[in-house]
């Protein structure tokens, strides 16, 4: 099976900002070590969403919008990609990044098999 | 049988599908034929022989030969007389808490139950449709997100165990309602499969001894359609033998030094079957377990006990500042409270907020009988 683990980082940026630099240090050290575990294939980490831009087309014309799609305060700020045998492994290692206990969730969504 | 196909096949849809043919077999065969040795065994193997063929069928239309190999690996493994016992498996994927608590509690119904869908809707008070919606769903999930069908590892265990006999209890609980004892009777059930499937798990041990216990007043509870509190039951009408199974159970929960909130309530309900209620103990364990859950309905629970112990001040004092508002036990416990302290006014006013809350008919005519006799 493979999952892809979504990680939103609830109001992240506030939380982060008030760690010294050494646990953030610690912090980003865990997401460095969750990414060398075996069965992660591929991940990465996103620019916050204020960065985002939203595309559409309607009648052929492309129509962009500023921010992103929702407009949620949870918002996506990265991913893994895992292949595990079963979700239980994908549970266990989404438990590991640290944004799921610092006020963020991580959801774990199995990929379409081709 | 369902448990030892599903393990096989990692299907719920096909498993169910492949029972169901050979049922029909049988009910055409056996009666021709004479039943074969061992029927479960028979049954098990035509509807995994069944479950074969829709998946080569499946897969010729699909892919073709290549897959047709795994298929007929697959077959190769069949045992052909003894199947093991796959029913842990199947309760622990159908209470995995990946999946919603009602979806958990309908699927352990359906597959360990055995309950129709229909059954299954009519206990839950939603319409069939929805409750088939419901099933639906809940597979897919299982299918597509890949929950495991196996017994959880150990360090994951304790939690899974506790996700498994909530749904149990739930079940008993919705079972409790009097019209419903379809429900109280599939609880027990599944408590006796588990206490087999787990000999060594002492809060397994403890529910099925709860549920045994009161369970075994269920005939005493309600007198024409009236409920009748515990101290006024006819003690002839509580099933002896039940009582008898439901403290073995609890010696044997003792006996594996179990001290969880399964074992510490079954000891309540033991203590409760007996001939006379042992108050000061029953308030002491519901103290305990009041320290292990920090539960508001545990305290209201040990206030009422404090109250038989040790008189209805000690019980108010007990029931103060607790936050139940919307419950109607809290007010109509402590309109009993002011009752017997001969406070009438104020025992009047909680009876009256007690009745604006309680959902249940005997319920509300016992509330109010006791509100006229003020």
């Amino acid at each position: 099976m493979n999952y892809m683990l979504q990680i939103y980082s609830g109001d992240g940026v506030s939380s982060w900002e008030s760690l010294s630099e050494e646990e953030q240090n610690a912090v980003m050290a865990e997401y460095g070590a969750i990414f060398q575990t075996p069965g992660v294939t591929g991940g990465a980490q996103l620019q916050d969403a204020t960065t985002a831009t939203t595309v559409r087309v309607q009648d052929g014309r492309t129509l962009t919008t500023d921010g992103p799609f929702p407009e949620t305060k949870e918002a996506l700020g990265g991913y893994y990609l895992l292949e595990a045998d079963d979700l239980d492994t994908a549970i266990e290692l989404a438990a590991r990044i640290p944004a799921a206990r610092m006020g963020g969730a991580i959801e774990v969504r199995p990929l379409v098999e081709r | 049988m369902l448990a030892a196909l599903v393990g096989f096949l990692g299907d719920f849809d096909l498993a169910e599908e492949a029972a169901q043919e050979a049922f029909a077999i049988a009910a055409e065969r056996w009666p021709r034929e004479g039943a074969p040795a061992n029927p479960g065994a028979w049954l098990v193997a035509t509807a995994r022989n069944r479950a074969v063929d829709h998946i080569r069928r499946r897969r010729t239309l699909a892919v073709k030969t290549k897959l047709l190999e795994v298929a007929e690996a697959v077959e190769d493994e069949i045992p052909q007389d003894t199947f093991r016992d796959e029913r842990l498996e199947l309760i622990f994927t159908c209470c995995h808490p990946a999946l919603s608590l009602d979806a958990q509690v309908a699927l352990t119904l359906r597959a360990l139950g055995g309950l129709q869908t229909s059954e299954i809707a009519r206990a839950f008070l939603v319409p069939e449709p929805t409750m088939a919606q419901r099933l639906v769903r809940a597979k897919r999930k299982i299918r597509r997100a890949g929950i495991p069908f196996r017994i959880p590892p150990a360090h994951l265990l304790p939690d899974r165990l506790t996700a498994v006999l909530a749904v149990v209890y739930l079940i008993f609980n919705e079972g409790c309602d009097g019209r419903r004892e379809l429900l109280g009777a599939q609880a027990i059930r599944l408590g006796v499969s588990l206490a087999e499937l787990m000999p060594d798990e002492p809060e397994v041990f403890g529910l099925l001894a709860l549920m045994l216990l009161h369970d075994s007043r269920r005939a005493a509870r309600l007198r024409d359609g009236e409920l009748v509190l515990l101290a006024d039951q006819d003690r002839s009408l509580w099933d002896r033998a039940q009582i008898r199974a439901g403290n073995e159970a609890l010696e044997r929960a003792l006996a594996l030094r179990g001290e969880g909130p399964y074992v510490l309530q079954a000891a309540i309900a033991s203590l409760h079957a007996q001939d006379s209620s042992d108050w000061p103990q029953i308030a002491s364990l519901y103290a305990e377990l009041l320290r292990m859950t920090g539960s508001p309905v545990v305290a209201l629970n040990g206030a009422v006990a404090r109250a038989e112990a040790e008189g209805p001040e000690a019980g108010l004092a007990a029931i103060e500042r607790l936050e139940l508002e919307d419950y109607h036990y809290l007010h109509a416990t402590r309109a009993d409270f002011l009752r017997r302290l001969g406070r009438s006014d104020e025992a009047r006013i909680a009876y009256a907020r007690a009745l604006e809350l309680v959902r249940s008919e005997p319920e509300r005519r016992f509330l109010q009988r006791r509100l006229a006799a003020l």
